[in-house]
C-alpha cells in the first residue's frame, strides 16, 4: 500500500498511518471493524479540505463500514433552514467526495444508533469525540480520538496504528469521582460530565456511586466530558463493562449536588432564547418518544430544532412520534446540529438547549446559552413570547 | 552544524530557519491564504512561513489545523520544511497530506532564527 501500488489515496492514507504510528511508538499496525469519520461541515473544513477529500475521492475506497459525522445543514432542508446557497453548494460537494469514497452518509454523531454498532472488544477508528467516549466507555470497543484524515486513513485501509486506547494497559481509570448526589436527566450527566472534564482532561475519569445510567444519560455524559475535557474513555462503576480495570490509589473528585447546581448556572447566560433545540448528541428515539408527549397538543412559539440521524428519524415516523413532534411547529433537523450548523449566521442570539457539549461550542462561536432540561426547553419553546 | 531526527514526511528542502519557542497552532494561527502567522501573543506574529524552514517544539489547536497546511501548499505560501521537538498528530498529518518535509526528534534550541538550513531525510545540516 506505502508503495503506491494500490494508488494513490491508499499511498497517502498509509503514509499518515505509518508516522502516526511511529509518532506514538505503536509496534504495528492492527486492523479495523469500523470507522466513524468526523470533517464533515464546510464551515470546520472549507476549501482546503474539499480539496483533500475531492483528490482522495479520485481512486480511494472504503474497505471496512464507515459512517460519517453531522454536516452543516440538512442535505435536503437547507433552505427552510436558513442556509445559503453558496454554503450548501459547499457542503453538497463534501458529502459528494465522501460519497465517492465509499462513506456511508448517515451524517450522524451516533452512528451507534445508526447501523454502526461495534461490539466488546472491536478495534475500531472514530472521530467524534463524543462518540469516541461512548464507543470505548459504554460498548468497550478500542479506539484513539481520531481527527478527521486520520479517521479516513483507517478507512481506506481497513488499518490503525496499535497504540493507546487499543492496547488495555492504557485503558485503566486515571481518576476517581464520588458522586454523591441523585442523577435524575440526561441534563444532570451533562453537567456531571462537563464538571468532570475540566479536572480530568485527557485522563480517564472513574465515577463512583452513580445509581443507574440510561442510554440517553451514558450518551450525554460521553459529550460532556468530551468538551470540556479531552476526555476519549471513562468507566461507570457497576455499570460500564471494563470497569474494574486497575483501579488504586486515584486522585478523588467530589460530586455532589452543589457541584451539579454551579455547573449548571456557569452554563447559563442572560438573554431570553430565540432558538431552542435537543439532540446534542442526536436524539434516540426514547427521546423522540418524550418529546411526542410533551409537544402534544402544544404549538411552539420561536425556532425549535430536534436534531436526529434519519435512521432515528425514521423509526419515530413508524411509531408516530415524528408527526407529533411535527405538528406542534418543531423542526427536525436531519444530518446536521446546533453545534456544527452555522447558527450564529441565522441571526439568533441566544440558544436554549439541554446540552453542556452544544453550550460549550455555541459559546466559542459567540453565542449566548441556557443550559435546561429537555422538559424545561420545550416549555420554553412553547410559552408565548 | 549537523542534527539528526526522525523523518516523519521524508524530502529534501531548505530555507532560512523561522523559530517560534512556543507551540503552533495552525487553526486560526496561520492566514491559509498569505502564510502570515496571525497567532495573538505568537514570536511570529506578523511574519510569513513562506518558504521556510519553521521550526517549533510542537503543533497545538484544533485538527482542522492538518486542512491548514494543506491551504497554504495549494497556495504557494507554506513552509518548505517543518523541524519539531516533537511532533503530534495535526502537524504529521499536515506535512504529510501537503508533502512538507517534516523532522522531528531535533533540539531546537539550537537552530538559530534566519540561519540557512538544509533538510535531508532525517538530517538537518546548518
Amino acid at each position: 500500500m506505502l508503495a503506491g501500488e494500490q494508488g494513490n489515496a491508499t499511498r497517502k492514507a498509509m503514509q499518515i498511518l505509518v508516522a502516526l504510528g511511529k509518532i506514538y511508538d505503536a509496534e504495528r499496525l492492527v486492523k479495523v471493524s469500523s470507522v466513524q469519520v468526523s470533517g464533515v461541515s464546510y464551515k470546520n473544513l472549507g476549501d482546503a479540505g474539499l480539496e483533500f477529500l475531492s483528490e482522495l475521492a479520485k481512486d480511494g475506497k472504503a474497505r471496512v463500514k464507515t459512517t460519517l459525522n453531522p454536516a452543516g445543514m440538512s442535505l435536503t432542508d437547507w433552505k427552510s433552514q436558513g442556509i445559503d446557497s453558496g454554503f450548501a453548494e459547499k457542503q453538497l460537494q463534501v458529502i459528494d467526495a465522501y460519497g465517492k469514497l465509499g462513506v456511508e452518509v448517515t451524517c450522524t454523531c451516533t452512528p451507534y444508533l445508526a447501523g454502526n454498532e461495534p461490539s466488546f472488544g472491536q478495534h475500531i477508528a472514530w472521530g467524534e469525540s463524543s462518540a469516541v467516549a461512548y464507543a470505548n466507555s459504554v460498548i468497550g470497543a478500542r479506539t484513539n480520538r481520531e481527527g478527521g484524515p486520520s479517521a479516513l486513513a483507517a478507512s481506506l485501509t481497513g488499518l490503525t496504528p496499535l497504540y493507546g486506547l487499543h492496547i488495555r494497559e492504557n485503558r485503566v481509570p486515571t481518576i476517581a469521582v464520588d458522586v454523591d448526589t441523585l442523577l435524575r436527566f440526561p441534563e444532570d450527566f451533562s453537567a456531571m460530565g462537563y464538571f468532570v472534564g475540566r479536572t480530568a482532561k485527557d485522563g480517564i475519569p472513574y465515577l463512583r456511586g452513580v445509581q443507574r445510567a440510561s442510554l440517553e444519560d451514558l450518551k450525554s455524559l460521553s459529550a460532556a466530558l468530551a468538551s470540556s475535557g479531552g476526555v476519549a474513555m471513562f468507566h461507570v462503576e457497576g455499570i460500564t463493562p471494563e470497569f474494574g480495570l486497575g483501579a488504586k490509589n486515584l486522585e478523588t473528585l467530589t460530586f455532589t449536588r452543589k457541584e451539579l447546581t454551579e455547573t449548571g448556572s456557569q452554563l447559563n447566560d442572560e438573554g431570553v432564547p430565540d432558538f431552542v433545540s435537543v439532540g446534542c448528541p442526536h436524539c434516540s428515539l426514547t427521546e423522540l418518544a418524550t418529546l411526542a408527549k410533551l409537544l402534544s397538543g402544544h404549538q411552539v412559539k420561536r425556532e425549535f430544532w430536534v436534531c436526529c440521524s434519519r435512521e432515528v428519524k425514521r423509526l419515530g415516523d413508524e411509531a408516530g412520534y415524528s408527526r407529533l413532534i411535527e405538528k406542534s411547529g418543531a423542526k427536525f433537523a436531519l444530518d446536521t446540529c446546533m453545534v456544527v450548523a452555522p447558527v450564529e449566521e441565522l441571526g439568533y442570539r441566544v440558544v436554549a438547549t439541554n446540552s453542556a457539549k452544544a453550550c460549550h461550542y455555541l459559546r466559542n462561536a459567540g453565542l449566548k446559552v441556557r443550559f435546561m432540561p429537555l422538559e424545561e426547553c420545550v416549555t420554553e419553546a412553547t410559552r408565548s413570547v | 552544524m549537523k542534527l539528526k531526527g526522525r523523518a516523519i514526511f521524508e524530502g529534501k528542502a531548505e530555507g532560512p530557519a523561522l523559530v517560534s519557542s512556543s507551540p503552533m497552532s495552525f487553526y486560526g494561527g496561520v492566514n491559509p491564504d498569505t502564510g502570515e502567522v496571525v497567532e495573538r501573543g505568537s514570536d511570529l506574529a506578523g511574519q510569513s512561513v513562506k518558504g521556510k524552514v519553521l521550526v517549533f517544539p510542537y503543533g497545538k489547536g484544533s485538527t482542522v489545523g492538518s486542512y491548514i497546511l494543506y491551504r497554504l501548499a495549494r497556495n504557494g505560501v507554506a513552509p518548505s520544511a517543518i523541524v519539531n521537538a516533537k511532533c503530534e498528530t495535526i502537524v504529521a498529518v499536515g506535512a504529510i497530506i501537503s508533502e512538507i518535509p517534516c523532522v522531528d526528534m531535533i533540539d531546537v534550541s539550537k537552530i538559530k532564527p534566519g540561519v540557512r538550513v538544509r533538510v535531508d531525510g532525517a538530517t538537518l545540516v546548518f
